[in-house]
């Protein structure tokens, strides 16, 4: 198959964390958009590398599923605890954070 | 390796700072006198040094002498690397002078507060004011000695810190909209030096990506052995960079409006530091690195510059006639002295110059004379306002006769220390430029209207109510005052000393520029080898 | 012998430091030690004096370096003196009314709780004015010359605590620096000029220098000796001057200081006698001056202010006389040493009018003292014959010889010089019968003053007296003794120069002249002030009187241009600073806040929306990167 193929898959499964970010309200969706982001990414770096025929790729999509875990873990932890004492998962509610 | 008493006589004020702050908090008179006895005797201590640099100077030796010399950031060539001449030992010494005048002076200014049962509140206020007056004594110090242009610039910057705090921490006005009005003074001070400061940063490093070193001893010799050259337009540009940091700093119209806020805000002994020591580092390094490292382009933008300062001058002037304020009054005069100060190093001429050089000294004297008995005056009716005083030398003898003759130092009296530098710029200036030395004249006029109505208006006349109670100088203050007053007679009468200090710089600093003085009309007209009688160095 | 010279400066210097600074210690000795040091000087100078009779012309004027002043290059300033016959003129004048007036101010000042510092002024004034006339270099002069002019600031505003006093003080200093401009500005062409202000040598290059270098500095040197000299156009503050003690106007503001001016004229006569046009305008001033200081005189009521009005007058003759060039110096300063003696006398014996009168001034509440201040009258009177230049008497040598050297100027010039001087000597004699008899006949007008205290004349103490007689008799016999076998001429002419004037009218037809105006002027005073009772309250007047009253409008045109325009000037500027300047930087520093204060909204806290800008920046950023790939 043409490794082309796998950079469309890439970008639109890129687009549709990117879409998701941008439209949804709750932390956690909003979390799994992220992780489909980078998975894109991911996916996109592993083809180049096919691609270019060198391991570079396949080393930094190793960089990003750890960069990725360590987010998850930050990320989640945070999200708890904003759901705890806000209860509520909406991203919009926590805008303390302005000038 | 000789003994490095460059780096000690900076060194004793800074050691002093910090250890004077680390002194426990007072807790009774006694522990209060304490912490500001040990920074006055730090003070005394560096003065002792500053008269040890000026005793072993040779004015007739090398350019830069006691010379110091260790890498420091060897990456970029930056070195710690001093070294003093004429021009620096003069001024170095007229710090150690007013520095411990100036602490004896503001010694109430800071004191704590103490409750109604005698319990002195526990903070190291007291003794932070001492400890930053000899941190600015320390910068000062090493920017007069500095002879790298990054190691200048370092010091030339950090003198902000402390001054910032000094003169946004303590002032006589303590409440409310004053107290706003104190920070933004000092807020001011400081913005307008670090738009200053980073415009010179820009020319620093311009510099360097030019001449690739920041040692001021080899650029200026490769620009003599004409191993090194600049465009013009490099030389234009980096010499405005410079400019601007000083002319800020001096300062010179119109960037000078940051002088009145910071000096009106400030105690008198803050402000006595701020017009005598700490401005006249920005005149110096016109002198030290304007004129050595751009020789062309200072002699190009010299006739703009005079123009200034003869604005500065008058305008100076001007204002301070207009002023209400004692505190601001004064600042406006420095204004118009400050411009008396950049007429006679860019007139150019070895007169102008010794002149400028000499008025430094005197300018700090005076100031300082003039201003300290204005603050003890104000101390004691806690008012600025000239319209509260009236009368006072019916109640305070002593006090209306001094503040006279500082006031008459102030404007050029035969006699004082001022005159002397006055008449040199005025003379230098009158050499190249007569116009412009004709229109500066005028100055003196001016000062003597702001002098004289100021005396007038606090000192004579019938006592206004509220002023009977002004006290006479008591000793603390008398000890300030006298031996300004007698500096200033000596400076007037015999200021050869100083005069033949700072001659040799000033002509090898025309000499290095390709300078000499005009020669008078007769006798370039009779005989071609005039040059001997007035030439302006070898 | 020579050696001495400085002392003469020292001397009464250290007086002025011993007293100013030693404290209410001095207070019960002050006053004799300033005294005893004025004589101290006095005898000096009269040691000097004989020691330069002995030599010959030649080898009178003496120098003496006493070290470098301010050493910078090219330019060498000297501590150096010079005396030779002008000087030593000036040096007895000086010392020599100064002791008699040191003395007087013994009596005078005796109620004064600040009378020692009052010596120690008088001291200072001293040492500073034989500075200026010993001086051996321009800038040394310029010292003396400003150091007078501290001297007199400080003894006008002596007492500081009336405001009128203070003002008048300031008012007397700042129009001298105006003058000192013109000082300042001479010293400085002389330098570029001749490169030195010494003057042996600038005398000596003169004659090289251009006519333009030679009249600016003239006409500069002239500026300086009108502020100095109270002369047209500066002339505002001898009037106020006034306010100061009796024995400072007489000694400063009359017999001394004033003349300092045509000092300084007759020493740079090398320079005048080359500059035509400075020239000139000398004597123009001197004329205006003359006839200017009559005319004010005329109309005061004040006693002093009409003693300075005449001070002004007789200065503009010896200013007049000086513009006229060799044939004039010789008798400017012989006029103004007798004038120094006759006017101190005056002020001096008007002072003791007003001890006997608890400090009344004015003359309408005065009248027929003369039964009660026998001493006063007769010294008073004596002065008075002198300066209105009475056959015989001091004046009358002196002033006819500069109305003489005034027509003998030749030409146009020559007969409106001698016309004015002669109009002015009718003035003069007007004006100072006017005094004379308003204060010391007619019936007695005095009130009591605003307390209720009857005044009750008296004569004045001894110490007081003695001086008032002493300068009498120089009133009266010093003019004859300097005209014996031209003995004035002949001390003088060795340093200034002296020609003959070819006057178109014979010596006896001035005197002729002189006579008959004199007894004009004095006439219509008695028709005016003798004849018929003096009125208590001054009538309205003439236009000419009223305006004169105002010292001829002269505060007024300075208070209408210099005062209130300056202010304005003053005030708009501290506008423009504040609104311009600072105004500038705070707009900038507003500008800032206020965009920030926009910008700031940007971040409202949704993660969402920066979430899109960073999307929106990240294909901003892939945008630009393949359009510069693609170019």
């Amino acid at each position: 198959m043409n490794p082309v193929n796998y950079l469309y898959l890439a970008s639109l499964l890129f687009t549709i964390g990117a879409v998701g970010v941008l439209v949804r309200r709750n932390a956690i969706v909003l979390f799994m958009c992220v992780e489909l982001m980078l998975n894109a990414c991911n996916l996109a770096l592993v083809t180049f590398s096919r691609l270019h025929g060198n391991l570079d790729g396949q080393i930094i999509a190793f960089f990003t599923m750890v960069v990725a875990a360590a987010e998850v873990v930050v990320g989640l932890a945070i999200i708890v605890s904003v759901f705890r004492t806000r209860h509520s998962a909406s991203v919009d509610d926590t805008n303390l954070m302005k000038l | 390796m000789s003994f490095p008493i460059l780096t000690v006589a900076a060194a004793l004020p800074a050691v002093g700072a910090v250890l004077t702050a680390a002194l426990p908090p007072a807790t009774n008179t006694r522990s209060r006198d304490r912490n500001k006895v040990v920074p006055l005797l730090f003070s005394l201590g560096t003065l002792v040094l500053a008269c040890v640099v000026a005793a072993r100077y040779q004015p007739h030796g090398a350019r830069y002498q006691m010379t110091e010399n260790h890498s420091w950031i060897p990456q970029f060539g930056i070195n710690y690397s001093l070294g003093v001449d004429g021009l620096g030992v003069v001024l170095i010494l007229l710090t150690g002078v007013l520095v411990p005048f100036v602490m004896l002076a503001s010694w109430h200014d800071a004191d704590p507060v103490v409750d109604d049962s005698g319990t002195f509140e526990r903070n190291r206020r007291t003794q932070g004011f001492f400890a930053l007056i000899l941190a600015v004594e320390a910068m000062v110090v090493i920017a007069f000695e500095a002879t790298d242009v990054f190691l200048f610039y370092v010091f030339f910057e950090a003198m902000l810190i402390p001054m910032y705090f000094l003169i946004g921490g303590f002032g006589d006005r303590t409440k409310g909209e004053d107290a706003r009005q104190r920070s933004y003074a000092a807020v001011k001070f400081l913005l307008y030096n670090l738009l200053g400061g980073l415009v010179m940063l820009a020319a620093v490093i311009g510099l360097y990506t030019i001449t690739h070193t920041f040692s001021l001893v080899s650029i200026t010799t490769a620009l003599q052995n004409g191993s090194l050259h600049f465009s013009s337009t490099a030389e234009n540009a980096l010499f405005l960079g410079f400019m601007f940091a000083f002319a800020v700093k001096a300062p010179l119209w119109p960037l000078h409006t940051w002088l009145p806020n910071a000096m009106g805000e400030a105690t008198p002994g803050v402000a006595v530091l701020i017009t005598a020591v700490v401005d006249k580092v920005g005149t110096f390094a016109m002198l030290r690195f304007c004129l050595q490292l751009f020789p062309q382009a200072s002699k190009t933008f010299a006739p703009a510059i005079l123009v200034l300062s003869v604005i500065g001058i008058l305008y100076g002037a001007l204002l301070a006639v207009g002023q209400k304020d004692i505190k601001r009054l004064v600042a406006y005069a420095s204004i118009s002295h400050f411009g008396f100060i950049i007429l006679g190093i860019f007139a150019l001429t070895s007169q102008g110059q010794s002149g400028a050089e000499l008025y430094m000294v005197n300018h700090g004297v005076s100031t300082a004379a003039w201003l300290l008995v204005a603050g003890f005056l104000m101390s004691r009716r806690g008012s600025r306002l000239i319209a509260d005083y009236g009368g006072v030398q019916k109640v305070a003898p002593i006090m209306a006769g001094t503040f006279l003759v500082g006031g008459l130092a102030i404007l050029s009296l035969p006699g004082l220390g001022p005159f002397v530098s006055e008449f040199l710029v005025l003379v230098g200036t009158f050499e190249r430029y007569p116009a412009l030395g004709i229109v500066a004249t005028a100055g003196i006029v001016l000062a003597a209207l702001y002098v004289l109505v100021l005396y007038q208006r606090t000192m004579t006349g019938p006592v206004k109510p509220g002023n009977e109670g002004v006290g006479d100088l008591k000793a603390r203050e008398l000890v300030v005052v006298a031996p300004l007053i007698a500096l200033l007679l000596v400076l007037g009468v015999y200021p050869k000393p100083i005069a033949d200090i700072v001659n040799p710089s000033v002509n090898q600093t025309l000499s290095q520029m390709g300078q000499s003085d005009p020669t008078p009309h007769l006798t370039s007209a009779h005989s071609n080898a005039a040059t001997t009688t007035t030439g302006g160095g070898q | 012998m020579d050696n001495l010279i400085p002392v003469l400066v020292a001397v009464p210097l250290l007086g002025a430091a011993l007293l100013l600074c030693g404290g209410r210690r001095l207070d019960r000795v002050g006053h004799w030690l300033g005294t005893l040091l004025a004589f101290a000087s006095f005898g000096v100078g009269l040691a000097l004096f004989f020691s330069m009779l002995g030599r010959s012309a030649a080898d009178r004027p003496v120098h003496l370096n006493l070290y470098t002043w301010i050493p910078v290059n090219g330019f060498q300033a000297e501590v150096g003196f010079q005396l030779d016959q002008l000087s030593m003129t000036f040096v007895l004048l000086i010392t020599g009314v100064g002791s008699l007036i040191h003395l007087y101010s013994i009596g005078y000042m005796a109620h004064d709780e600040k009378r020692r510092k009052f010596f120690g002024f008088l001291n200072l004034f001293l040492a500073a004015m034989l500075l200026l006339v010993l001086a051996d270099n321009y800038l040394l002069l310029y010292v003396g010359w400003e150091g007078v002019g501290l001297a007199s600031y400080l003894l006008i505003g002596f007492w500081q605590h009336k405001p009128s006093a203070a003002t008048a003080a300031k008012k007397a200093f700042l129009v001298n620096r105006v003058g000192d401009v013109g000082l300042s500005i001479a010293v400085m062409l002389m330098f570029t000029t001749f490169g030195t202000f010494a003057f042996t040598p600038v005398f000596a290059d003169a004659p090289k220098a251009t006519q333009a270098t030679l009249t600016g500095i003239g006409l500069m040197l002239l500026l300086a000796a009108c502020g100095k000299s109270a002369q047209v156009p500066l002339q505002s503050w001898l009037g106020d001057a006034m306010e100061g003690p009796t024995p400072v106007s007489a000694l400063i503001h009359a017999a001394t200081m004033v003349t300092a001016g045509v000092y300084l004229i007759t020493r740079s006569s090398a320079i005048f006698n080359l500059a035509p046009t400075a020239q000139l305008a000398t004597v123009v001033v001197g004329a205006v001056t003359l006839l200017f200081g009559a005319i004010v005189g005329c109309a005061k009521d004040d006693i002093k202010k009409a003693l300075a009005g005449s001070t002004m007058s007789q200065i503009g003759y010896m200013v007049l006389a000086a513009g006229l060039g060799p044939i004039g110096y010789v008798f400017a300063i012989m006029h103004l040493v007798t004038h120094g003696f006759f006017k101190a006398g005056l002020f001096l014996g008007a002072g003791s009018v007003m001890h006997g009168m608890n400090d009344e001034v004015d003359m309408r509440k005065y009248g027929g003292l003369r039964k009660y201040m026998p001493l006063t009258f007769v010294t008073f009177g004596l002065g008075y014959l002198a300066i209105i230049g009475f056959p015989g008497l001091s004046g009358f040598f002196s002033k006819d010889k500069i109305i003489e050297a005034a027509f003998g100027h030749g030409g146009t010039e020559g007969w409106i010089l001698g016309t004015c001087t002669l109009v002015g000597a009718a003035v003069t004699a007007f004006y100072m019968t006017r005094v004379m008899l308003m204060t010391f006949f007619g019936e007695k007008r005095w009130v009591p003053d605003a307390d209720g205290h009857e005044p009750h004349p008296h004569e004045s103490p001894a110490v007081m007296g003695a001086p008032m007689v002493i300068l009498a008799f120089g009133s009266v016999f010093l003019g004859g003794l300097f005209s014996i076998n031209s003995s004035f001429v002949h001390w003088l002419s060795p340093v200034t120069g002296y020609q003959e004037g070819h006057s178109p009218l014979s010596t006896t037809t001035v005197t002729a002249c002189t006579t008959v105006v004199l007894l004009l002027g004095v006439g219509v005073a008695w028709m005016m002030y003798g004849r018929k009772p003096v009125p208590a309250v001054p009538p309205l007047g003439s236009l000419l009187t009223r305006a004169a009253r105002r010292d001829l409008l002269q505060d007024d045109f300075n208070h209408v241009v210099l005062v209130s325009g300056g202010s304005h000037l003053t005030r708009f500027l501290v506008y423009l600073e504040g609104k311009g300047l600072d105004g500038l930087v705070n707009g900038i520093a507003a500008l800032i806040g206020g965009t920030s204060g926009r910008v700031r909204k940007v971040q409202n806290g949704y993660v969402r929306s920066y979430a899109l800008s960073m999307f929106g920046g990240a294909l901003v950023l892939a945008a630009t990167t393949l359009l510069m790939r693609a170019v």
